[in-house]
């Protein structure tokens, strides 16, 4: 007798808890856990020729190994001031970057291929460029390092998957590190955008 | 006047009467084509039971099947516990070229004729910060002299206008701090799009249109599904990829780098060094929205 009269309390707590109702999944998904994953920096691939002005019977560039020339001769003391006073190879090398002479990142040795060196002397791999740039970027280096400034993709949560980072010359070019003007891809063309000249005329 | 007259009379009006009713009834029955009666029943987002969801969910995909004819993943896919979002961008390096808002376009499923994207991107003059002043349809090399580029998608309010005006409570804010959409509780009255300051609420005015082939699978509930015609969208931090720990799609498709996203509860996240090191701003601050998407200039 005692435990039917307690029934509709039971029932009334249930649905004011909204214990009933529920079917136990859960409503949020896990934390992030311990930062697992790699932060992957995208390595440039090692320079190993140049273009060159020749063409071979198919009409493509022919490229020149850099040890053709770099492996027998000493440009070392000898780098010209800049870009246009080159007569051979590199001819035509547009280089916009302050008023850096070659010999600011570059050294060249015969029997090796041609290096980079940082202000101390200390030479560099062209894969290594990172630290070339940072002596003169700081504050951009600083902004790097943590995350805001170059692309990335992958995963913002390292415990849920890995992140692949750009580095610095596989958005700027060394010579001319300053970004070309470009067109922007997809206009607005919603009901309350006017066409675009081009469109106007085609249509 | 005699009987017969008023008979004739009555049978008359009423004949037109009942004429004009079901004219005026007719727009209900194309609609109701397209809606089961599953689907005008279905609860609101929040009341819906796992069970019914995945009812609904499964009722989803097939419909992107028949409709779209593309094989599709729709999931509900729920906030992370220990995380809020937050989203930074550096005007000094935005180039204005506008891949954010192609990637947006192409990830979010949007109507290919209209080029929709949840990012439109404001051309601005140098020294102005009127966003009313700004032009979306630049069509000219980017960057300008004398120019720079302002990005401009949701930005997730915490005291978010669209939010309040809602009359039917379609959309939220969820604990991770995005504001969402239920497009199956939508009543397309668009007081959310009036409301909001940024012009980051999208109409569909009609059917989206797109070709199978460049649908995007990976779908999920309250974001990148295809959305009816008749109801209002908006960008959702590409809630499908970031609650799986992902990046949004306009963070990887950026080539300069001005996107910073992460956690605001994770001290050592990338968001949280930019909020702490950088002069951040926010867009209209004086309207009191507190949005959770930030913007600076490099020093």
């Amino acid at each position: 007798m005692r435990t039917t009269t307690l029934i509709p309390f039971v029932v009334f707590a249930c649905l004011a808890t909204g214990a009933c109702t529920s079917e136990g999944t859960p409503r949020y998904g896990d934390p992030p856990g311990e930062k697992t994953a790699a932060t992957v920096v995208h390595s440039p691939p090692k320079l190993t020729s140049i273009e060159s002005p020749t063409k071979d019977g198919l009409g493509r560039d022919v490229r020149v190994s850099c040890v053709t020339c770099h492996g027998i001769r000493d440009a070392g003391a000898g780098f010209p001031a800049t870009a246009a006073a080159l007569k051979e190879f590199h001819v035509g090398l547009v280089v916009q970057h302050g008023t850096l002479p070659c010999g600011s990142c570059h050294v060249s040795r015969t029997g090796g291929t041609p290096m980079l060196h940082l202000a101390d002397g200390t030479e560099l791999a062209t894969e290594e460029t990172l630290r070339l740039c940072a002596q003169c970027h700081g504050p951009k280096y600083q902004d790097y390092l943590h995350g805001s400034h170059g692309g990335m993709n992958g995963y913002w949560d390292l415990s849920r998957g890995p992140r692949l980072r750009n580095h610095c010359v596989d958005c700027h070019d060394p010579h001319m590190p300053k970004f070309p003007p470009s067109r922007p891809v997809l206009p607005p063309k919603d009901r309350f955008v006017a066409p675009t000249a081009s469109e106007a005329h085609h249509g | 006047m005699d009987k017969a007259k008023r008979r004739t009379l009555k049978v008359l009006g009423g004949t037109l009467g009942a004429a004009a009713f079901a004219y005026a009834m007719e727009p209900l029955r194309a609609w109701a084509k397209d809606l089961t009666v599953d689907q005008f029943l279905q609860k609101h987002y929040k009341e819906l039971t796992p069970s019914d969801m995945a009812a609904v969910l499964r009722q989803l995909e097939d419909d992107a099947k028949t409709k779209y004819g593309r094989e599709v993943t729709i999931e509900d896919i729920r906030p992370l516990e220990g995380v809020e979002f937050g989203y930074a961008l550096n005007l000094s390096v935005c180039i204005g070229c506008r891949k954010c808002a192609e990637a947006c376009h192409l990830e979010n499923n949007h109507d290919r004729s209209t080029n929709n994207s949840y990012i439109r991107v404001l051309e601005m003059e140098q020294g102005s910060f009127d966003l009313e002043k700004g032009t979306a349809t630049y069509d000219h090399a980017v960057p300008s002299p004398g120019k720079y580029y302002l990005p401009v998608q949701c930005q997730q309010c915490d005291n978010a206008p669209c939010v309040k005006v809602c009359p039917v409570q379609a959309t939220w804010k969820e604990k991770d701090g995005i504001v969402v959409v239920d497009y199956n509780w939508c009543i397309g009255c668009r007081y959310c799009e009036a409301a909001c300051p940024y012009h980051a609420r999208r109409f569909n005015w009609t059917k989206p249109e797109i070709p199978a082939e460049e649908i995007n699978p990976n779908q999920s509930y309250l974001s990148n599904r295809v959305r009816p015609q008749g109801v209002v969208e908006k960008c959702t931090f590409c809630l499908h990829r970031t609650r799986r720990g992902q990046l949004p799609a306009c963070l990887e498709a950026c080539p300069t780098g001005a996107r910073v996203f992460g956690n605001l509860l994770d001290p050592d996240s990338e968001i949280r060094w930019v909020l702490a090191h950088k002069r951040v701003f926010v867009l209209k601050e004086e309207l009191g929205t507190r949005p959770r998407f930030f913007y600076f200039f490099d020093n």
